[in-house]
């Protein structure tokens, strides 16, 4: 299923996500996910660096 | 408490009490008392969701949970992101589209009445289940601050939680929840802030997160496949996945604050709100806990934090073996203290043999007076019948009013009251909601006006208020709240889910077979949690491939019906 088809009962305003620079749904849940990745990079570098 | 702190309390609580009355003055109709009035914005949406799930549990027990075991609690929370993506790409479509009230009618129009009864009672029970917990946290709140019993605090809570949401509807809950949240945020940051200035007369920054990760308490994340282990990556990934799925999808208690939403865009920006925000949250509250370990390896903690219980078995104690413990555990905390201040300055030095060997000294001396303490808290149970031997959740609120300054001990107690009535709003709200539509007007009286499902609706609410307080009288028995609330979540959630994701995506299968395949997956997960000793996560995943694989082999046997309605996912 691609997120990026706009849905048959969606409205004009919910096709696109209103964000500056991410204007794809598909591109948000990219960020979220690479976000995602950062947290935990960041939170094994914690444990090591004091372990 | 002085006059300051409970200026502070009351202002906040009846400030915000009163806004909530304001904003939903006039309202009538079932749809906005249900749902709000169809016209809140993505920041609403996403504090609402973030405040339903956030109780008082969240922000008391968990810094307990820091203290106790560290950061790997985290992990629990790894499988959010991913879900609140499929919950955006699937569901949110799909409850919008058909405009539900509950996500339990969308059972019954893709199977049939029985099945939407099914995951309505499978709801309302392990919600009702998990209510309790959640009202007995503000209960030990009260109960420390003012000394008073735990069963008469756990009543006055639970009672001004009830009559708050009774009077608001869904309307005033998501938009008394961004204050609430505002004064829990400003409190817990006020709190981390002392502990730092606290901690940082003693130690530098460095220091203290050196002593963390020399007990082990800043270990966050644990690659290693073992399936008994509470808290691993992959337990948290894939099993968090499945609990997320299920908590935020088909749990009412959430989906009724993204589904008040104005369109389908502010819904989906509200969950993608959480997904970034919840990780960093619940690590910034655990990173509180680990604080306060550290800093009571400088400042000598009470033998037991739960001093209500421990003041009661020193009544009881006519022989003075509970003072022997306090003087005995007096000793053993300044030895280790001694242990320490040696570790950091060998490790200062850059000496890193005898930093080591000195880390090891103090991580024995640690272990000396834990086990004082638990010598302890066998005493204080065997001299006080029923007390918990677990005095996690008290670690936090014994910080608070030792060493808080008044002003900031009433917002922090205020903190707590607002997470209290944030969450359990949410899910008083969501059972009374899920008992009307789905039950009441569904099986017992389909004809009757708005007027009348509205003051159902507000009977419900104040009946699970008072089932929630039965429950809490009983929640003294669970050792960790915060661990309570996931387990009783994670017995339920993976059939519920198993359920929708058949609805969604297995269009052949029936509404008979997948009642019977939940009914024998959820026995099939009592069964194997009394007998296994794996992570409780495991069982989100258990019961939704349960159900899922039983639906379709049942499927098999039993003769197609179809659907009552088309709604399932075009792919």
């Amino acid at each position: 299923m691609s997120d990026d088809v706009p849905h048959p009962d969606a409205g004009p305003a919910d096709e696109t996500t209103g964000l500056p620079g991410l204007r794809t749904w598909s591109a948000v849940y990219g960020l979220v996910v690479a976000v995602f990745v950062a947290y935990v990079v960041l939170l094994v570098l914690l444990s090591r660096a004091f372990a | 408490m002085n006059a300051l702190d409970y200026l502070v309390l009351f202002g906040s609580m009846l400030a915000i009490a009163i806004y909530g009355v304001w904003r939903t003055r006039g309202q009538r109709g079932l749809q906005t008392y249900l749902q709000g009035a169809g016209d809140t914005k993505w920041l609403v949406v996403g504090l609402s969701v973030m405040a339903t799930q956030a109780s008082a549990i969240t922000f008391l027990s968990t810094p307990g949970q820091g203290y106790q075991d560290g950061l790997g609690f985290v992990q629990n929370y790894f499988g959010a992101p991913f879900a609140l993506i499929i919950i955006s790409v699937v569901f949110l479509p799909i409850y919008r589209r058909l405009k539900v009230y509950t996500a339990y009618e969308y059972l019954g129009q893709r199977f049939d009445g029985k099945t939407r009864l099914l995951g309505a009672g499978l709801f309302l029970l392990q919600r009702g289940l998990g209510a309790g917990i959640t009202i007995y946290a503000p209960a030990i709140v009260l109960s420390t601050v003012f000394g008073w019993r735990l069963d008469l605090t756990i009543l006055c809570s639970g009672l001004v939680v009830i009559a708050y949401t009774v009077a608001g509807g869904s309307d005033a809950v998501s938009h008394t929840q961004k204050y609430q949240l505002a004064v829990i945020f400003v409190g817990m940051l006020a709190a981390f802030g002392v502990l730092l200035a606290k901690m940082t007369t003693s130690i530098g920054v460095t220091d203290a997160l050196a002593v963390a990760g020399g007990f082990g308490k800043l270990e966050a994340v644990d690659f290693s496949l073992s399936v008994d282990k509470r808290y691993t990556f992959w337990s948290g990934l894939l099993g968090g996945l499945f609990l997320a799925l299920s908590y935020f999808g088909t749990d009412q208690s959430q989906v009724q604050r993204y589904l008040s939403a104005s369109s389908l865009r502010e819904s989906r920006l509200g969950l993608m709100f959480n997904a970034v925000c919840k990780i960093p949250m619940q690590f910034f509250i655990l990173l509180l806990g680990v604080g306060l370990f550290v800093f009571y390896q400088f400042e000598r903690p009470p033998v037991f934090f739960n001093q209500v219980a421990w003041a009661t078995a020193a009544r009881q104690d006519t022989t003075g073996e509970l003072r022997s413990f306090e003087s005995r555990f007096a000793a053993a905390h300044e030895e280790k203290q001694a242990r320490i201040v040696t570790w950091l300055a060998a490790r200062r030095a850059g000496d890193a043999p005898a930093a080591e060997a000195a880390r090891t000294a103090a991580r024995l001396a640690h272990q000396q007076s834990e086990a004082v303490r638990l010598e302890a808290r066998t005493a204080l149970q065997r001299l006080a019948q029923g007390a918990k031997a677990n005095d996690a959740d008290y670690v936090f609120i014994t910080f608070i009013l030792q060493h808080l300054p008044h002003g900031l001990i009433g917002l922090l107690v205020a903190a707590f009251f607002a997470a209290t009535l944030s969450s359990k709003a949410g899910e008083l709200n969501a059972l009374g909601s899920t008992t009307v539509v789905d039950l009441y007007r569904h099986v017992v009286r389909r004809d009757a006006d708005d007027a009348h499902y509205v003051a159902a609706s507000r009977l419900f609410t104040v009946l699970w208020g008072l089932v929630a307080i039965v429950f809490a009288l009983f929640a003294n028995m669970v050792e960790n709240l915060v661990q309570a609330v996931n387990i009783v979540g994670s017995i339920f959630y993976g059939v519920v889910l198993g359920m929708f994701l058949v609805a969604f995506f297995l269009k052949h299968v029936g509404g008979t077979a997948i009642f019977v395949a939940a009914i024998a997956a959820q026995l099939l997960v009592f069964a194997l949690y009394f007998t296994l000793s794996i992570s409780y996560l495991w069982y989100n995943l258990i019961g939704c491939a349960a159900c899922i694989v039983l639906g379709l082999l049942l499927q098999l046997v039993l003769p197609r019906t179809p659907s009552p309605r088309e709604p399932g996912v075009a792919l």
